[in-house]
């Protein structure tokens, strides 16, 4: 804080010592500097202790022999890989699936906001998005098992009768209780998140960059791919990585929804095939103790250290052209 | 390549607010016409009139007429794309893109024209195109660095190389020289003078001197007072109207003694 010159209180003359006169005009500057700081350590700690407690709970599962871990009932296999690999995976294609959906989707209605239609749509628009964000996530599970499911049913079967040939799409069997529904329902639940932040981007577009288009005689669309999705694009990465993030730990819904299965497996149709990491810890941590309460919590750091990685690859993306970001 | 551009009775409006009224004017090919006046004395407006860059605005709209080469650009079959492809602009502040190279950034406008164009023409392009703006043995070396890594008198030229670049009939400059340093606002001023034996130059500035250095003809625009429009005063030969104007405010004004 040496370097910043305190602000000068009550407009006294320049006589006094400046000695005097910091530490007087700094106590507020200098009050703010500990919150602000303090702030900044308590998530760091914070994090640490998440990071400290899901090691050292879940350290007796990571070090136990094949027989410990075969003792216990819904353990399938005889290392915590062999059990934690077909979770991981379950976790990613599902929420990577909810993005592919949930990203062109939201950065369409981001443009849309922030770019073509009239004001007051735009802002009504823009509430409804938002009211998406405060459905709870039990309703989301509700509506995408007990009204989805079934509605898609018709769709699914014609995917898998004519483009059956496709593995993805192969062996459709009902309900629809399967990766594909539980990934557009977690679309739905991230759709908001990915369009606010998106829209706030677009719509810091510069008007200057935005008229140099124009005037090159661009089309509005011309327009947006110019000058304003170059500009917004580290920003629908990190909100497209907020969203992943909350897919990622999504429990309620994919409990609801997803038949469970424990496999490595593309057929997004088929039921029992798939389970997330974080619906897994849901639907066993209640009758779990010991060894297993040990296992799922290993899970659990699994899952802390997935959306960890993808965070550091989002900013490890954003920073790669950040000379060309227009941030300079 | 050159246009000449008629502007007759033309009344430019902000919804039901007029902001310049009944400008009737010609400007000629291959030469530089200045447009000086106090601020918000509606020169930029009409500027932006001549591209229809006013129309990026909600609620401006136009009545009368601009012909250019035989086309009235307001007419109701001209699109204003068309019409931007047509009539170049730098504007105040070098606005390069941020995201794009400074070869990128020669080469936009083309690629929006003509899509398809060989790697060799595109080079040609960026060569010619930067010779035309002096700066091509400034960048030469770093054409894929980003536009924004260049001082401010270069983006602004780099902005002049990407709007010649499209090799349009006309070239509306909106105060060029006013964020630049005057060392690069001569590199401008003198690029201006090479570019009027090719282009149609149009430029607002605040810069009396600039005026009377760059132009060919003057145009004076001035307002009566707050919610009035902006009119053009008159308009003639730069040398004419720097030395013995016809009107007494066009004299007041350039002389300094303005009000």
């Amino acid at each position: 804080m040496a370097v910043l010159s305190p602000p000068k209180v009550g407009g006294r003359p320049d006589q006094q010592e400046p000695r005097a006169r910091r530490s007087k005009g700094g106590l507020a500057g200098r009050l703010f500097e500990y919150l602000s700081v303090g702030a900044g350590l308590l998530i760091l700690v914070t994090l640490a202790a998440v990071a400290g407690f899901l090691v050292l709970r879940a350290w007796p599962a990571l070090t136990a022999s094949p027989e410990e871990l075969q003792e216990i009932s819904w353990f399938g296999s005889s290392t915590f890989l062999g059990y934690v690999g077909p979770l991981i995976f379950g976790t990613l294609l599902a929420s990577l699936l909810a993005l592919l959906i949930a990203v062109p989707l939201a950065v369409g209605i981001a443009l849309f906001i922030s770019h073509y239609a009239p004001r007051r749509l735009a802002q009504s628009l823009g509430y409804v998005i938002d009211l998406l964000a405060a459905i709870p996530s039990v309703v989301y599970g509700l509506w995408g098992a007990l009204w989805l499911a079934p509605t898609l049913d018709p769709a699914f079967r014609w995917m898998t009768d004519f483009l059956g040939w496709i593995p993805l799409f192969e062996g459709y069997q009902p309900p629809a209780k399967n990766v594909l529904t539980a990934s557009i329902v977690l679309a739905v639940m991230i759709l908001p998140i990915i369009t606010a932040v998106a829209r706030e981007v677009f719509l810091q577009a510069p008007r200057l960059h935005e008229e140099a288009a124009l005037a090159l005689g661009a089309t509005r669309w011309e327009m947006v791919r110019m000058a304003v999705l170059p500009f917004g694009r580290s920003g629908v990465i990190s909100a497209s990585m907020l969203g992943l993030g909350r897919a990622l730990g999504e429990t309620m819904a994919v409990l609801m929804i997803l038949s469970p299965g424990f496999l490595y497996s593309f057929f997004l149709l088929k039921p029992g095939q798939h389970q997330s990491i974080a619906a897994n810890i849901a639907s066993k941590f209640p009758e779990a103790s010991g060894l297993s309460v040990s296992a799922l919590i290993a899970t659990g750091l699994a899952l802390f250290v997935i959306t960890l990685a993808v965070n550091m690859f989002a900013r490890w993306i954003i920073s790669r052209r950040s000379e060309f970001s227009g941030a300079n | 390549m050159s246009k000449r551009i008629d502007v007759s009775d033309l009344n430019v409006y902000y919804s039901d607010f007029l902001a310049v009224a009944d400008v009737s004017m010609t400007i000629e090919e291959r030469s530089v016409t200045a447009l000086i006046g106090p601020s918000g004395c509606g020169k930029s407006t009409f500027l932006r009139t001549l591209n229809r860059m006013h129309e990026v605005i909600p609620g401006a709209r136009v009545e009368g007429k601009a012909v250019m080469d035989g086309q009235d650009l307001y007419a109701s079959d001209v699109d204003p794309v068309e019409v931007r492809r047509q009539v170049g602009m730098v504007f105040q502040r070098p606005n390069p893109f941020p995201t794009m190279s400074i070869a990128e950034n020669v080469l936009a406008g083309v690629k929006l024209n003509n899509r398809r164009i060989s790697k060799g023409d595109a080079s040609d392009l960026v060569e010619s195109s930067l010779q035309g703006a002096n700066l091509w043995t400034e960048v030469k070396d770093r054409l894929d660095r980003p536009g924004s890594s260049l001082s401010g008198g270069q983006q602004q030229r780099l902005c002049i190389a990407r709007a010649i670049a499209v090799k349009p009939d006309v070239l509306l400059m909106d105060e060029p020289c006013s964020a630049l340093d005057p060392i690069s606002t001569l590199a401008i001023e003198d690029l201006m003078a090479e570019l009027k034996s090719e282009y149609t130059i149009v430029i607002v500035t605040h810069n009396m001197q600039q005026a009377a250095r760059v132009s060919d003809r003057t145009a004076f625009f001035n307002i009566a007072g707050t919610g009035k429009p902006g009119r053009l005063i008159e308009m003639d030969e730069t040398s004419t109207m720097f030395s013995s104007p016809n009107v007494q405010a066009t004299e007041d004004y350039i002389s300094g003694r303005f009000g």
